[in-house]
């Protein structure tokens, strides 16, 4: 057993903190997120240079064999500024499954830019009124000699607009779900844009019978790879919601130290030193079982599917928790589109709506809980 | 004891329901349904409607005009007003300011805006609270200073709910800084168009406009705008607050909120079965179900103790603070119905006039709202402070 992180990770923590600290401060961040979307923007172009895009990928596909733990260390940092690129959805999640289904023509077309920052790449997995679920797919891929034919409607689309290509799961005719890959323009996809509620791009992905060459067919099972995708992104999440519920706590006691109410400062009163203390606990569970998580990347995938589940549905019942106490405690302040910690706030809360809420994780632990 | 209503409360709740069918308007009903924010003109129209009927000052006494309604009737009327999805009549001016004038006032005062408010030709804000002064409201520091039939007002007032569309301001003032800190400050009347008063807005975190900071530049207040004495201020604004906290536990909003989650989680679908099967869910919509349940009760009994007058004391911290609790459940609990569908922000539909297609417009507002719902532990004295009341005064700890 060993929680101590690798002179490397530690430097790429270091890295990273500092980035983040410099580069996306409030003000930063807000005018990242008022920019164009299109062009990868200098953040991610420095996120290139110092490897990060590379990190996640095993070597075999040009990656650099990062394990579960860098990818915490990353999502962490990334969770603590609360940084507006999309380096789960638009790399990592979209990124993993043309590793694991891609052919080396498809791989050198789509993965390769992607992993030097030249395009980023979206993830259409979820419809509607099929809430989490991955498998309830209604999108149809038909195959007419070596041409398909799409038909369907992907909901809440994170990156969508961003993205160069999309990548899509349809049922086909025999009865797997499918991938393919739609690069962005292609004739027959309307796209409804919007920003999710903790100010992620997203959008509704329509089509309407989009012809594609065969090429463009990614896997025809790609059921397996798709859950093992799942389960790497619920991983991240979980990461990324720790630095968040972290900034939110230090924020937060900042505050009561610094505001006075009745003469005193409120980190004074007992009933909000308590309140502090739940909030502290929370946090660090919550980290426990996100580093549960990532460090169970590796093992089969009953077993971590069970661990990932129980992490998610943990941290999503703290994410909430923090947040809700982080804005109580800002009393009036808290409520405010200025004050920092509301889009922490926003942001822990929406956690739950990713990849699965705690009841959706808590349904697959309950349906596998282990009595021995 | 007996639970039920009498026949006379049952005849007069199919009348609330009936003239609340016909008279609603139908636009304003299904702002409200979907969670759109209110432009002033909708205020209006309906407060106007209200007020035609006689029904817009439902805590008035006849002598001024209101129903003459006791709380069951308020109580009936609240809650079929939500069931209805009618706006919810601003408070500021018929339920805040109005008693104070009623109770303190002088009857120059009382003949000139108590009419005014009834006919919604005054859109009152309340102006407690400041950057410095929140919790521990007494601490204000807004001055009022004294020059002969005027009082020159300099300070800042903030979180002023729909300041933006207030013609009158309702403010706590200090007039005496020697004097120990309550007994320093007096309740004045102040017109939002003197010269001096600059109103900016406050976007709150569900990016809504519905709180504004005011600032006070040498504004001159004529003296008689104060209501009661000078230094009776905290009198005047206590008197107040207790009026703020009646019907404050929401309950016409929980019981609606709590039938508009029934329905939706029976009809939205996990793995193929209803989410209201779902374990997990299932038992929060139960145990909000018993909190209901138990809260309406608290609150008949909260109500039959005042029913001879007289404003409940205490016991309104209690019903605000599991109110408040229980209604931020319910918007927890529809925001995760909702799933995936919860996400999309749509901040023109939902505070201003920009259309979107119908799927949407249905979950637009729940995650929005849950977040504005956590002003409902804040505001009108926060959770932490109302405890704090409830141990000093029922507990005597
Ligand atoms: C949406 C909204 C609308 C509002 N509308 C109005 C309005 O129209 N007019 C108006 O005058 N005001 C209004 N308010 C202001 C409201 O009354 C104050 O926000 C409230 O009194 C809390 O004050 P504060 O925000 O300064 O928080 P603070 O007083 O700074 O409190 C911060 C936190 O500390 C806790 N706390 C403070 N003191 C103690 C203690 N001694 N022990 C334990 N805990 C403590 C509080 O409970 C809170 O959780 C509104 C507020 C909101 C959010």
């Amino acid at each position: 057993m060993d929680f101590a992180l690798t002179d490397e990770q530690r430097m790429l923590e270091e890295t990273l903190t500092r980035l983040v600290a410099d580069q996306v401060s409030p003000t930063q961040r807000r005018a990242m997120l008022d920019a164009p979307r299109q062009a990868p923007s200098t953040l991610w172009r420095t996120f290139a240079e110092l490897g990060l895009l590379h990190m996640p990928f095993s070597e075999a596909v040009g990656g650099l064999g990062g394990d579960g733990t860098d990818l915490m260390i990353i999502m962490q940092a990334l969770g603590r500024g609360l940084v507006p690129e999309a380096y789960v959805a638009g790399l990592v999640l979209p990124g993993q499954l043309l590793a694991l289904t891609a052919n080396s023509v498809q791989q050198t077309r789509w993965l390769a830019p992607l992993l030097e920052g030249e395009h980023q790449l979206a993830l259409a997995w979820q419809e509607h009124g099929a809430r989490y679920d991955a498998f309830a797919v209604s999108t149809q891929a038909i195959k007419h000699n070596v041409q398909w034919r799409l038909t369907g409607r992907k909901d809440v689309v994170l990156n969508l607009e961003a993205a160069a290509a999309y990548l899509v799961t349809a049922r086909l005719e025999s009865g797997k779900l499918g991938l393919f890959i739609l690069p962005a323009g292609t004739p027959g996809l309307s796209l409804h844009l919007y920003r999710t509620m903790d100010d992620q791009a997203a959008g509704d992905l329509t089509l309407d019978d989009v012809t594609l060459p065969d090429e463009n067919c990614l896997s025809e099972d790609v059921s397996e790879a798709l859950i093992d995708v799942l389960a790497l992104g619920r991983a991240a999440l979980c990461a990324d919601a720790i630095g968040a519920m972290e900034e939110a706590c230090d924020q937060t006691l900042a505050y009561l130290k610094d505001r006075k109410q009745f003469g005193l400062p409120l980190a004074t009163f007992q009933a909000l030193q308590h309140r502090m203390v739940d909030m502290h606990l929370h946090l660090e569970q919550s980290r426990s079982m996100a580093i549960l998580a990532c460090t169970s990347l590796s093992l089969p995938a009953d077993e971590r599917d069970y661990k990932i589940a129980a992490a998610k549905a943990y941290c999503g019942e703290s994410a909430r928790f923090i947040a809700e106490q982080a804005i109580q405690l800002h009393g009036g302040m808290g409520m405010t589109e200025e004050c920092h910690v509301a889009h922490y706030a926003k942001h822990l809360v929406m956690f739950d709506h990713y990849l699965g809420d705690s009841d959706y994780h808590l349904e697959t632990v309950s349906d596998q809980l282990s009595v021995a | 004891m007996n639970l039920t209503f009498s026949p006379e409360e049952q005849a007069f709740r199919a009348q609330v329901r009936r003239f609340l069918a016909d008279a609603l308007p139908g636009d304003i009903r299904e702002r409200v349904r979907l969670g759109r924010h209110l432009r002033a003109d909708d205020h209006l129209r309906w407060q106007n409607i209200l007020s035609a009927q006689g029904w817009l000052a439902a805590n008035w006494p006849t002598e001024h005009g209101g129903p003459g309604w006791g709380p069951v009737e308020r109580h009936i009327f609240d809650e079929e007003c939500a069931a209805a999805h009618a706006p919810t009549v601003v408070p500021f001016g018929v339920n805040m300011v109005a008693p104070v004038i009623m109770k303190f006032g002088s009857p120059e005062q009382q003949q000139h805006y108590l009419p005014r408010i009834l006919s919604n030709q005054d859109w009152w804000c309340q102006g407690y609270s400041e950057p410095g002064a929140g919790s521990d409201l007494a601490g204000l520091n807004t001055r009022a200073v004294r020059e002969g039939d005027h009082y020159i007002v300099n300070g800042q007032k903030t979180w002023t709910t729909l300041g933006q569309h207030a013609n009158m301001l309702f403010c706590l003032v200090r007039t005496n800084p020697d004097a120990k800190k309550q007994a320093g400050i007096s309740f004045l009347l102040i017109d939002m168009q003197s010269p001096g008063i600059t109103v900016r807005p406050i976007i709150t975190l569900d990016g809504a406009h519905e709180v504004n900071e005011v600032f006070l530049d040498n504004v001159r207040v004529p003296v008689e705008n104060r209501v009661g004495e000078e230094g009776q201020g905290w009198t005047c604004a206590k008197f107040l607050l207790t009026h703020e906290r009646t019907g404050i536990a929401g309950l016409g909003h929980a019981k609606q909120a709590l039938r508009h989650l029934k329905s939706l989680a029976s009809r939205i679908e996990h793995r193929g079965k209803p989410l209201l099967a779902l374990p997990s869910f299932r038992l929060r919509v139960v145990k909000a179900e018993l909190e209901l349940m138990a809260l309406e009760v608290t609150n008949l009994r909260v109500i039959a103790a005042t029913r001879d007058g007289g404003a409940p004391g205490a016991e309104s911290s209690l019903l605000k603070v599991r109110g408040s609790e229980l209604r931020q459940e319910l918007s927890e609990l529809t925001r995760r119905a909702l799933g995936p569908a919860a996400l999309p922000f749509f901040p023109d539909f939902l505070h201003g006039d920009a259309p979107l297609d119908d799927a949407n417009a249905q979950s637009a507002s729940a995650s929005a709202q849950y977040f504005n719902r956590r002003k409902l532990s804040i505001y009108g004295g926060a959770n932490e402070i109302q405890k704090s009341i409830v141990a000093k005064t029922i507990l005597e700890m």
